[in-house]
Formats: C-alpha cells, structure tokens, sequence
C-alpha cells in the first residue's frame, strides 16, 4: 500500500470516529498549550527582569556608604581613587538622596526619591535629554536649585507638558526644572522614568551629610568588574577598616547571578514541560491501545484481505502521527491565545516564544509517533484468525 | 500416507496435512493427515461437524495459517512454509474470503469495502474504484455503493462481500458458511450467486456444517476428527447421506 493511501485510510479512519480522536488529542492539545503558555510566560517575565535590571547599568559599580564615627570619605578623595586606577574605572558620580513630598501648585507627590548626582551622571547611566539640559558642574560648585525630571514625575506634575522652566517644590525649598529626560521604561511609578536628579552637593546637604552618601563607577570594561570591585573594595578598606562601613555592589555580576538563576528556573520549565508531554503522550498511547483492542476485528478483515504487517502498522501510527499533530496544533493555538490573555493580566508583554512552540510541537509529534508505535506494532503481530474470531 | 505427486496440475494440493495444537499437556490434532487436491473451475464443498478440523483446513487453504507438518501447494507455489508477509500477498493476490458474518468494516461505504483488497494491492486510485464499482455492479449493487452496510439487509451484505472477494480476481474464492447467517431463500440466492461465478470459471470451495448446502456444491470432501473420510461427486454424497 502507498503512504500516500495510508494517509488517506488514517484520515477517513479518526474522521469516522470523532469522539475517539477528539479524547486522544485533548490530552496533547492541554499539554502543549500549558506548556507553550508556561513557557512564552516565563520567558516574558524573564525579559521583563532582565531589562528592568540592566536599565540600572550593566557597567557600572555603586557604593553605598553607611560612614563611621568621625571618619568621612570625601568626594575629593574617591575622585582621586578613580585618577589613580584609570585602568579599571572611567567616571565616577557620587549621589545622595532624599525622600520627601514634591509639589507644584496643588499637585503633590509624598515620598518621592530625590537623586543627587553629578554632571557625569547622565553620561554614566546613558541618560538623554528629551529638552532643556543635564545638570553641569557649574551646578555643583553653587549648589544652585536646580533639578531634572524623568517622564513619570512630569506627566504627574504637569501632565506631560514641557516642564522645562518650570518651578517645583521639593521639601521646603523651589527647585526650578532645568531638563526632561526621555523616556527609558514605560512611564509608570517605580520604573526608571520615576526620578529627579538635582546637583549632590546641594542633596547630601538637604539630607543631614557633610559628603555624599555614596558613589555610582562607571567601569572601563564589564569583563572586568570583579578586578575592579576588588581593587575598591581595598581602598574602602583601607580607609575605614572595617567591612561594615560600606557596601559595593556590582551590577555586572548581579547579572550574572541572575543568568545562572534563569538558567536553573528553564531547566525546572524544561522538566515539567518534559512531564506534561510525557502524560499527554502515554494518554495517547493508552487509548490506542484501546483503540487496538476494539478493532481487533477489523485488524483481522484488513490481514485477510492481504494487509500486510507493515500495511497495519503503517496505518495506526499514521494515525497515532495525525492526532498528535492535529491535538499539538489545537494546542500551539490555545497556547499562544492563553500567553496572550494572561499576558495582559499580569502586565508582562509575552509573545509566545517559537522556542516553546518548536519544542512543544516537536516534542507531541515525536511522543504521539513513539507512543503510538507500541500498539501499532501489537495490531501489526495480531493473529488474523484469533483477530477474526473476535467479537 | 500419501505418496508425492506432482504439483503441477492442481490448483490447490494437500500433502498430508497435519495441525497439531498444544493445550497443555494435551496433543489436539485439527488436522490428521490430511490430502486432497482441487482443479481450476472446480466447486467443492468441504464438509464436517463443528469440531472436525474443517476450519482449520479452511484457514491452511486460505493462508491465514500454516500447518505443523505437511505440503500445501497453491498454484504449484508451496504455501506451507511461508512468511507472515508472503501469505498476505498470497491472500491478497490468490484467495477471496466470503465470511459466515460478512466482515465488511461497518465505517466504510461498500465501494470503499470491496476497494479494500485493491487497496492493498496497490492499485492506482482510478483503476481501483473502476474494478470495485464494476465488481458491485456484477453483484446488483453497482448503484447503492454509496450506502454503508448497516442500512442493507443480510443477504444484499453478503453479497457486497461476494462483490469484495471478486475484485481481486483471485484464482480461488473460499466461502466459510457463507449461508450460516441467512434465511433459506437468501441462501438460495447466494448458493445460486456462487454456482454462476463457478459457472463462469471461478474455482469455488465452500466450508459448511449443513449436508443440504454441501449437495449444491459439485464435489463433496466430508472431514471427521481431521481425517478426509469422503471424497467424490455430491450425487456419490447424497446416496450416501440417504443411505444411512
């Protein structure tokens, strides 16, 4: 017999008995659109950390400086620590911050984070100028009350219209808005367009500090970086000696951390991805064992007729192949229509991922074709008169 | 025992034929040496009780099975000891069933049934549909073929399955008590369907339990406890039968 009739024969066949074939495909079809959803879901969540993380820069150090007693580490002096080790570091901006209500006229954000920082922030960070300009050294040397806005802060304040000019409240005293930066996240509280910077001189003041508080490093090479925070770490050391004093963390290597994590999380996805089509795929072979037995007798018509083993084996893993594809279809579908859906309800942009959909069609065609080989190859050995003979 | 003939004449020939079960410790003999043979265009009926090892005969000829010792020669092929494979295409090629319960697939239309052994002969979609069509029509059912065999009646499936056994244009049609399931004047019918075929050339064997529907054939082979116990014309049968 030709594949080609096979096809056909197998076909007409699961045509004929449409409940029988719907039972055995709702198996993959459930597996393969958990898996695809699971999976296209996970890597938008992953996507979604992932940026939210290397926004804050991939290639930088931050110091954070808890002080002790009467020993002050001034901003001349780390300066002079970046001069001195240019091979690992390039730029350096030291920050404070402050939290308190901001205003202007009768709109008002309590607790709202104020950045000090320097004129190399911006360049540090990659931060751009939607209009006006960055703070300037000048800034810093007069302390001048002066501030930047991201997206967020200026659509709460001033509904989105240029603030540039402008004139804010920040505690007690009226900052004018010299810049507003472009958007870098998605305008929502809590995302990298929620902030306002303004000169550190002026911030680590305003927040009870002779010095700044800490230190944003840009490094020379991200590769680098556990050299680098090594050699600051020994400076801090040397100046405070005390481990306690300060806290260095590296952004590069958090990235790091979280890569091996993700990779930990995909195996466990992988796993249970790998379980889900395993049941889908001894569902389908339970029932075309069943289907096996209930059609002993035609097995038998079909071998005294002239069907040949192979003719039989032919057609019931056609079969097998066609319902594991057909349910995978069905499956990719619900799969990508429920990574949509719930997409939206959890706020992560996903699209279901070709990986998943490559794997999970993959991995159902193969199981259906393995798991329906089995019984296959049982039809296929059956004894046409006992298959004859029976009811 | 049988001495060695030649197998060049004979459609079919049995060469002391043995079916040997094991139940156990218990030998079931089917078979008992059994040895016949059937010419082209012959109409034999092949008779016994349930139990004499007719069906097993029946299944050796038709090559659904092989015997334990013993030569069957099908065309002056030896049947007797070949593959699973090579006896579906001895099946396919040489043999038509006619089954006591039809055994048509119940999913399929009738032409899609009698197309079946074509199927798997491998024949073209065009040729197929054409010879099954023309093999419905030869049985009276050439206009019906779109129907599925649960809306005809017994005798008009049975003939569907005549239908399916022509198709094939097999050198022998073997029909197990291809009356077993019908009334006495569909059995007619069929009995009459068969002795036209056979009429025409077609070599026909009949298994039955029934001496009435033995008679009909030409010949007569009476099977008892897997032995050949009678083997001659029906007129020779029917003197027989009365006589006792």
């Amino acid at each position: 017999m030709k594949t080609s009739q096979a096809f056909f024969m197998a076909f007409s066949s699961l045509v004929s008995n449409k409940m029988r074939a719907f039972l055995t495909m709702l198996g993959m079809i459930i597996g393969v659109g958990a898996v695809i959803a699971m999976i296209s879901l996970m890597d938008g969540m992953i996507g979604y950390t992932m940026g939210s993380f290397s926004d804050m820069g991939a290639d930088t150090i931050t110091v954070n400086l808890m002080g002790k007693g009467s020993k002050v580490l001034s901003d001349k002096q780390m300066y002079e620590f970046v001069d001195t080790h240019e091979g690992e570091f390039m730029d350096l901006s030291p920050s404070s911050s402050l939290q308190t209500a901001v205003r202007s006229g009768d709109r008002t954000m309590k607790n709202e984070t104020i950045s000090g920082v320097s004129e190399s922030y911006a360049q540090i960070q990659g931060l751009t100028m939607q209009s006006g300009r960055f703070l300037a050294y000048a800034d810093m040397l007069s302390r001048s009350k002066v501030c930047v806005l991201g997206t967020y802060v200026c659509n709460e304040l001033f509904d989105g219209a240029d603030p540039v000019g402008k004139r804010i409240k920040i505690g007690a005293d009226t900052y004018t808005v010299i810049g507003l930066l472009k958007e870098k996240g998605d305008s929502s509280k809590y995302s990298a367009d929620d902030c306002i910077y303004a000169p550190y001189t002026l911030i680590s003041r305003a927040a009870g500090s002779a010095s700044p508080m800490g230190y944003t490093l840009k490094m020379k090479d991200p590769e680098r970086s556990t050299q680098a925070q090594q050699e600051l770490e020994d400076f801090l050391y040397d100046f405070y000696h005390d481990k306690d004093c300060y806290m260095v963390t590296n952004m590069a290597s958090l990235l790091d951390i979280m890569d091996d994590m993700i990779g930990v999380m995909e195996k466990i996805l992988v796993g249970i991805a790998g379980i889900s089509l395993l049941v889908a795929g001894i569902g389908i072979m339970n029932i075309m064992l069943v289907s096996v037995s209930e059609r002993t007798r035609e097995i038998g018509i079909r071998k005294s007729l002239g069907a040949k083993q192979r003719d039989i084996l032919k057609q019931f893993v056609i079969e097998a192949a066609v319902l594991s594809t057909i349910g995978g279809g069905i499956g990719i579908v619900i799969g990508g229509v429920a990574t949509t859906v719930l997409g939206n309800a959890i706020g992560v942009s996903c699209a279901p991922s070709g990986k998943a959909i490559a794997i999970a069609f993959g991995v159902s065609a193969g199981i259906g074709l393995l798991f329906g080989y089995m019984p296959a190859k049982r039809a296929a050995r059956l004894n046409p008169i006992d298959a004859l003979r029976s009811e | 025992m049988a001495e060695d003939r030649t197998t060049q004449t004979h459609l079919i020939e049995l060469q002391d034929i043995y079916k040997i079960y094991r139940m156990g410790d218990v030998e079931v003999r089917a078979n008992d040496g059994i040895s016949f043979a059937i010419d082209s265009g012959e109409m034999v009926a092949i008779v016994g009780k349930s139990g004499s090892g007719k069906s097993t005969i029946m299944n050796i000829i038709g090559a659904l099975d092989v015997p334990t010792e013993g030569k069957y020669y099908l065309g002056g092929v030896d049947v007797g000891s070949m593959t699973d494979n090579e006896l579906a295409e001895i099946r396919n090629k040489q043999i038509g069933f006619i089954f006591q319960q039809y055994n048509l697939l119940p999913k399929m239309n009738l032409l899609k049934n009698v197309e079946l052994p074509l199927l798997y002969a491998g024949v073209g979609d065009a040729d197929r549909r054409e010879r099954a069509l023309a093999s419905l029509e030869k049985v009276g059912l050439g206009d019906v073929w779109k129907k599925y065999p649960n809306q005809l009646s017994g005798g008009q499936q049975q003939r569907v399955s005549i239908a399916r056994a022509l198709a094939g244009r097999p050198s022998l049609i073997l029909a197990d008590e291809p009356t077993g399931a019908l009334d006495s004047r569909t059995s007619r019918d069929v009995l009459n369907f068969l002795k036209e075929l056979n009429a025409e050339g077609n070599t026909i064997i009949i298994i039955t339990h029934d001496n009435s529907i033995a008679v009909e054939a030409k010949r007569v082979i009476q099977i008892h406890d897997g032995k050949v116990i009678f083997d001659g014309t029906s007129e020779q049968y029917k003197e027989r039968i009365n006589g006792k």
